[in-house]
């Protein structure tokens, strides 16, 4: 579960979120959506305590975020953009953050089996296509049992196979009691997915519910045009 | 620290498997080996190959260090999204480069020497010297390119930035202190001139290793001073402490600023 009360955060003059209040459950997929530069990737690097914010405070599974760093343990984290040191292979990426975790956690690599990565693992990473490299991510983002996932546009670059398998396996996650929090510009498939929305735009949530709720309110029979509604009327919504 | 020390292999494997400090340390060894057999592997290839090793290991560390910060940007929010501080991740991405830059300076710098079988002799101590001043210079100059990139985020910027103070303390700096040694040379310069060594530690990493030498021709006019003023044993511990100074200083604020920092 993730709680955030109050927060706000700004990049020297310009605002990018502003006295954001959530309620994140857990066992939930909840995908966030808006505007390009609404914010979304900063208020997963908040929630990781990448970025610090200027207001308020987040809470992950009862943790507050700040300088401890063992919250994390237990979060799952797939940045945006994969750019891996280019000599190292994936397996040696994981191993350091095996390491990094202290040697005791044996990590969970049945998702590059399901990807069917073979040896890709252990190849260099700068040799590998976008799609692997993605994929790679995704098995270092789901490698440790967390019990909160952030996934920043998790399917960019993956074939509609690979991209199945992952949208599997955020729904088997989603029983498993976990909180999956995902971005995406890809609205059909957040759709699939998807049981509540965050909408952020202009540094607010401006709808915060049910993907059913938001067709209803919207009016409209899929959760792209609901969004693309919510865009073209710029009305400020009620948070549900 | 082990949580820092478990970054320094897979950064070293990268580094390796780059080839680029290979080559590094390749070229460097080949200079030396050039200067033992045309300069007879006396003092004053042993002089010559300090003003090699003045020049580019400062370049390398504000060079590398600043691509780094840059290069390893993704992977450092990778990394901070594991369950370490944020001080254990700076030392680890600070020995991660640092180190492996250190050894093949050093190793590049010493190779010649051992193959034309000069590091047991007369020259070894001084040998040896060099080659901790070596290390040193290069930790001081990563902490300093750590401290600018992570300050600097437009990386074209942050490389100017490093090259400009490069530039200045490797090149200008010495002709400056010159003018204006000639300029006030009627009156007592002493303090301005010791105030002047210890702004630069390439200075103070040459008067450190020649102080004490027979290569009082190539002092320079601060070396003179400190020996005139400290004499040499005292003048040592004052060097150390100056250069140990540079690598603190830059780092702690490299450290707070990473400590700080939105990723």
């Amino acid at each position: 579960m993730i709680v955030t009360r109050a927060l706000g955060k700004s990049f020297g003059k310009r605002g990018v979120l502003r006295a954001i209040d959530l309620h994140i459950g857990r066992g939930r997929i909840t995908g966030l959506v808006g505007p390009n530069g609404a914010g979304k990737t900063t208020l997963l690097k908040l929630v990781l305590g990448l970025a610090r914010p200027d207001t308020g405070e987040v809470i992950v599974d009862g943790h507050r975020v700040g300088p401890a760093p063992a919250y994390r343990a237990a979060i799952g984290y797939m940045p945006q953009i994969a750019r891996f040191p280019a000599h190292l292979t994936g397996r040696e990426l994981l191993e350091t953050l095996v390491a990094l975790r202290g040697a005791t956690v044996e990590p969970d690599l049945s998702l590059a089996e399901d990807f069917a990565l073979g040896d890709a693992l252990d190849r260099s990473l700068g040799t590998l296509s976008g799609g692997t490299r993605q994929k790679i991510n995704a098995v270092l983002a789901f490698a440790f049992r967390p019990n909160t996932l952030l996934l920043d546009e998790p399917t960019a670059g993956l074939d509609p196979l690979a991209s199945r398998i992952l949208k599997d396996r955020m729904l088997t996650e989603r029983v498993r009691g976990c909180t999956v929090l995902v971005t995406s510009h890809v609205l059909p498939e957040l759709e699939e997915l998807a049981d509540d929305v965050v909408f952020l735009a202009d540094g607010e949530a401006k709808w915060h519910g049910p993907v059913g709720q938001l067709k209803k309110h919207t009016g409209q029979p899929t959760l792209e045009r609901a969004v693309a509604q919510l865009l073209a009327g710029g009305a400020l919504l009620a948070v549900a | 620290m082990t949580v820092a020390l478990r970054l320094v292999r897979p950064a070293l494997r990268e580094a390796v498997r780059g080839r680029w400090l290979i080559g590094l340390a390749a070229a460097l060894a080949l200079a030396g080996d050039l200067l033992i057999r045309f300069g007879g592997g006396g003092d004053t290839t042993l002089v010559s190959l300090l003003d090699v090793a003045l020049i580019v290991t400062p370049l390398a560390a504000l060079v590398v260090g600043t691509m780094q910060v840059h290069n390893a940007r993704e992977v450092t929010e990778l990394l901070l999204a594991q369950p370490v501080t944020r001080g254990n991740l700076f030392a680890g991405l600070y020995l991660g480069t640092a180190l492996p830059l250190a050894a093949a300076l050093t190793i590049g710098l010493l190779a010649p020497f051992v193959w034309h079988g000069l590091l047991i002799g007369p020259l070894g101590l001084r040998l040896l010297a060099l080659g901790g001043v070596t290390a040193l210079l290069t930790l001081v100059g990563t902490a300093l390119a750590f401290a600018i990139a992570l300050r600097v985020d437009d990386r074209v910027r942050a490389l100017g930035i490093a090259l400009a103070l490069w530039l200045g303390a490797a090149v200008l700096w010495d002709g400056v202190v010159l003018l204006l040694a000639l300029l006030f040379g009627e009156r007592a310069i002493e303090v301005p001139l010791l105030v002047a060594l210890a702004l630069n530690p390439l200075d103070l990493a040459r008067v450190l290793l020649l102080l004490g030498t027979d290569a009082a021709a190539l002092f320079g006019y601060t070396g003179a001073v400190v020996q005139h003023t400290m004499g040499t044993a005292a003048g040592h511990a004052a060097l150390i402490t100056a250069l140990a100074l540079w690598l603190a200083l830059p780092l702690c604020f490299a450290a707070k600023t990473f400590n700080k920092k939105d990723f």
